[in-house]
């Protein structure tokens, strides 16, 4: 994979637009104050979340199908899936911390929230199934067919966890669902921020897919190199054979 | 198409004698739950009358924990003597080998859990209503659970960390049939059963699903371990 040197500037540099536009240019919430501005990382985690999953399972899909099998498109999903764990880790965290001040609590039992949570355990247990060794092959197969089944599992996982919600308890705190208009320098910012995060998303997989191919040149150059240490040695064992025997 | 689920039966029929000679389901398994049930009310002070209204919700988990065991014991069984190799040179259809196995997971599950309900009837004092809503429930659920744990048990099962695994990839998963099982016997033992219908319906969409799946992938996953 080629280096890309004007990417990672852009990145930074998006970010950059995006801190300033959230904690300067736009204004605090009338209701919420400050604390509101944590939307401007919340939302575009879960953007970024989503897509990556969605990137996953399409590269996966890509893998399986005998026309386009590419171990490229098996890097392109575990690295895809990785920064999708990190960014569902953080739109919980980042959640977590802005429902403190605002309904009184780290965590609500909504449907949203425990979705997300099954989805990031989902994933996780993912990215543990491509460490458990094996080839390259097996391993790009066996998680291919796990992040199917993965991705095919969030509809049911969504749909229980919305039916659980609201037939089981009316959340509390959650009754009034605060349908913030939002516009103005607002809507201005979080559509930067989403833009930037996912500047930031395409980034984090590019750089992960070249070190997961590194990584895996780095083994095959292990392996030949065992290789021809044992051939050498083989060949040292050989010839002191020979010598004793002439002697 | 008689011939496939003649070699279903097969493959279930293995399965199960090995578990009537060694009974790894019937005694460990059953006796682990039976004590998770115990543990649950001590964690929960019996004398507060709080483990009949919870009794739905700790018999699901009970069921799901034992349910690993078994999954686990299903694929350590195939690792042993390279009983894998001999199953996938006997020239059967690999859907049929995951329908005989997660047949013979369900039928265990299926016994383990009337075990598991004998012992809530009698520690949780829970009186039993709504059978009729209880018994598709259970049923259904049992499906699922044998389904999906096949399909992740024959993920997993190949790889030397399977024991860690297949809990940490399969609770997830399972999470709408806690959910649905929970609910489905909640409302049943309310005496609501009309209630309970929608939830048996999401379990057997659930276990549709990963059936599906199962019969699909399983070909790809016995090559592959």
């Amino acid at each position: 994979m080629r280096k890309v040197p004007w990417f990672g500037g852009a990145v930074v540099a998006a970010l950059g637009v995006t801190a300033v536009m959230a904690l300067v240019v736009a204004p605090p919430d009338v209701n919420q104050g400050d604390a509101q501005r944590l939307l401007y990382l919340h939302v575009p985690s879960a953007w970024v979340a989503y897509l990556a999953f969605g990137v996953t399972a399409i590269a996966s899909i890509l893998y399986l199908l005998p026309r386009t099998r590419s171990i490229t498109w098996d890097l392109l999903a575990g690295a895809s899936a990785e920064v999708g764990v990190l960014f569902t880790g953080l739109c919980l965290a980042v959640g977590s911390i802005w429902a403190k001040p605002i309904w009184g609590a780290w965590w609500a039992w909504d449907a949203r929230l425990t979705t997300t949570a099954i989805l990031f355990f989902l994933y996780l247990g993912y990215l543990t199934l491509r460490r458990a060794g094996g080839s390259p092959d097996q391993r790009a197969k066996r998680s291919a067919i796990a992040a199917l089944v993965a991705f095919v599992d969030v509809p049911v996982v969504h749909f229980s966890v919305n039916w659980f919600t609201t037939l089981h308890q009316q959340g509390t705190v959650f009754n009034n669902k605060m349908h913030v208009e939002i516009h103005g320098s607002m809507a201005t910012t979080l559509l930067i921020s989403v833009a930037a995060f996912t500047l930031l998303y395409a980034y984090l997989v590019v750089r992960r897919m070249s070190l997961l191919e590194l990584e895996e040149g780095l083994e095959e150059r292990e392996i030949a190199q065992a290789i021809a240490e044992r051939l050498a040695q083989e060949g040292v064992d050989a010839h002191a054979g020979i010598q004793m025997e002439t002697v | 198409m008689s011939e496939f689920w003649r070699e279903s039966a097969l493959v279930m029929g293995k399965d199960l004698r090995i578990e009537m000679r060694s009974r790894v389901a019937m005694q460990q398994i059953a006796a682990f739950g039976t004590i998770v049930l115990l543990l649950f009310a001590f964690a929960l002070d019996p004398s507060r009358g709080l483990l009949p209204r919870v009794a739905p919700g700790l018999f699901w988990v009970t069921v799901l924990l034992s349910a690993l065991l078994a999954i686990s014991r299903a694929f350590t069984v195939e690792t042993e003597n390279g009983a894998l190799d001999g199953l996938r040179l006997a020239g059967i259809d690999a859907a049929a080998v995951f329908l005989g196995k997660a047949a013979a997971i369900a039928v265990q599950l299926l016994a383990l859990e009337v075990v598991l309900a004998f012992g809530v009837f009698l520690l949780y004092d829970v009186s039993v209503v709504g059978l009729i809503a209880l018994i598709p429930a259970a049923v259904a659920a049992t499906a699922g659970i044998a389904a999906a744990g096949t399909v992740y048990g024959a993920l997993a099962g190949g790889l030397r960390q399977r024991e860690t695994l297949i809990p940490l990839l399969l609770l997830p998963v399972l999470a709408p049939v806690m959910i649905g099982g929970t609910r489905a016997f909640e409302t049943a033992l309310d005496g609501t059963t009309s209630q309970a219908w929608p939830w048996v319906q999401l379990l057997a969409v659930f276990a549709v699903l990963y059936v599906t799946m199962g019969v699909l992938t399983f070909g790809s996953l016995l090559e592959d371990s």
